[in-house]
């Protein structure tokens, strides 16, 4: 079967939504602002002939119709990183600052990481987690491609993660950009759609269960959470969430995000979820024509001194 | 070298060469054979290059591997157990240290002394790993930092070797790339 038959009853459009994840994405390239400013890079394109086209609710990502991200001078001054355009989002939502002590749970092969310390001006510290060694040395080497000087690379299993290798042993903000069935990629890797199963969505769901629970107890009272897929499939993502929400202290948080999005939903399939999944927003790929996404922001409990979650509000481009 | 080790005797501490450990502040500080000091680092970066040592101020410095070191922005007490820290930086324990080319990337466009000037088609060629000869070089043999301007500024490429009239380009294989002349 094809697995976005299942998602027709949750999309308002199905025409659209099924003729969206049939048409190839572009090639798009993130800037890396610890190297260069998105100007910079314009005005590289522009000198050397490279076709571009600046995505509008984001400066920093242009869109290369001729593909070839990394046939140019800014890929090779790593001034620029390829990303899909939803890609962007998580790290948007976790919104770290310069100085703090960061978790990215499900690093490799480390787009979000990068990204990561670029919103920390490279200061403080970005600890990228994977669970693969071959994938973590993808990650080792675009972090060094991108000149990231405050990341520490572990290879531990996130549901059991140890801060025991940290100088800290709780983090102000962690992302779980979790393991899934990607059926949001199709439009860049058709494959996914074949190679889908329900066994794995439900095998996959257990991990990402755990992966999200040991994110929430490694973060401080008040600190931030952000959980992410690129899957459509509410097993892996509201069912997630009301799984953790009944199990740690947590809650749910409304954020922005600078796409046309949906809001989480509370049934499916027979079962219901917490009403406040609601708040997790799901991206849909006729929408703003990207891939497909799911991103949820959550506060971690107890008493704070500093609230992560609602300072700043600075979600955006 | 080997002399040397033999005489620091069974019970002085060695490189292991698995894990991270901080390099020392000064050659006084030094406990393991043959590892560089902070200060040596930065001293080498500016006689080199002409980078002020201010500029890695707030940046810890380990070695991992033979002679292998790191340079690391965040917080670390005991960094054992983890995969990486930071970034590659500069290879010592050998008698002409060389730069990485990620570090002359990061921190190159600071430097001031043994910095070659590539023009568009010398640029491309030294992006694709290609040796060159340039025998107008007047300045020092040894490693350089290659640049060339982009949009009007020089912007580091990376790290050639120039020996006998000719820059080597050492870009490792997987970085190097086939890019056109942007004159």
């Amino acid at each position: 079967m094809n697995p976005l038959d299942r998602y027709e009853s949750l999309v308002d459009d199905v025409d659209a939504f099924r003729a969206a994840c049939d048409r190839a994405l572009p090639s798009v390239v993130r800037t890396n602002g610890i190297a260069a400013t998105p100007a910079r890079v314009r005005e590289a394109f522009d000198e050397s002939g490279v076709a571009y086209e600046q995505a509008d609710w984001h400066d920093g990502l242009f869109r290369l119709p001729d593909g070839n991200p990394g046939g140019n001078w800014p890929y090779v001054h790593g001034w620029t990183h390829g990303q899909e355009e939803v890609s962007v989002l998580p790290t948007l939502a976790l919104d770290p600052r310069p100085g703090e002590r960061v978790w990215d749970a499900c690093a490799a092969p480390g787009s979000k990481t990068t990204q990561i310390a670029d919103a920390m001006d490279d200061e403080g510290t970005v600890v990228a987690n994977d669970n693969n060694l071959g994938r973590l040395s993808a990650l080792r080497h675009n972090a060094e491609r991108l000149g990231i000087t405050n990341a520490v690379v572990t290879n531990q299993d996130a549901r059991n993660f140890s801060t025991k290798p940290l100088a800290f042993d709780e983090f102000d903000r962690a992302l779980v950009d979790a393991p899934c069935s990607c059926e949001g990629t199709c439009r860049k890797n058709p494959d996914v759609l074949d190679e889908w199963t329900l066994d794995h969505v439900h095998a996959v769901a257990g991990i990402q269960k755990g992966v999200l629970a040991r994110a929430v107890q490694a973060t401080r009272p008040g600190g931030v959470v952000v959980y992410s897929t690129c899957t459509f499939a509410p097993e892996e993502n509201e069912a997630v969430l009301d799984h953790v929400l009944a199990n740690e202290d947590c809650e749910l948080v409304e954020f922005d995000l600078p796409l046309d999005t949906d809001p989480g939903v509370t049934e499916w399939e027979g079962e219901t979820y917490d009403e406040s999944v609601t708040r997790a927003r799901r991206i849909y790929p006729h929408r703003n024509d990207t891939g497909g996404f799911f991103c949820a922001k959550l506060r971690v409990g107890g008493a704070a001194g500093d609230d992560a979650a609602t300072d700043g509000e600075g979600v955006g481009a | 070298m080997s002399d040397d080790v033999a005489e620091a005797g069974a019970e002085a501490p060695t490189n292991d060469g698995q894990r991270f450990d901080r390099l020392p502040e000064t050659p006084a500080d030094r406990e393991v054979e043959g590892r560089a000091s902070r200060a040596e680092v930065l001293d080498w970066w500016n006689e080199r290059f002409g980078i002020d040592p201010d500029v890695f101020a707030e940046y810890s410095f380990w070695e991992k591997g033979a002679g292998k070191i790191w340079v690391f922005n965040g917080a670390a007490t005991d960094p054992s157990e983890v995969e990486a820290i930071g970034m590659t930086f500069l290879r010592t324990r050998q008698e002409h240290w060389k730069p990485t080319g990620r570090a002359v990337s990061r921190f190159g466009r600071r430097a001031t002394e043994n910095v070659i000037e590539l023009d568009p088609a010398q640029a491309a060629r030294f992006a694709a790993g290609e040796d060159q000869d340039l025998p107008e070089w007047d300045g020092d043999w040894g490693y350089l930092i290659a640049t060339h301007e982009v949009a009007g500024e020089s912007v580091p490429i990376g790290v050639g070797l120039y020996l006998y009239d000719e820059l080597r380009s050492v870009v490792p294989k997987g970085s190097r790339a086939d890019l056109p002349v942007v004159e």
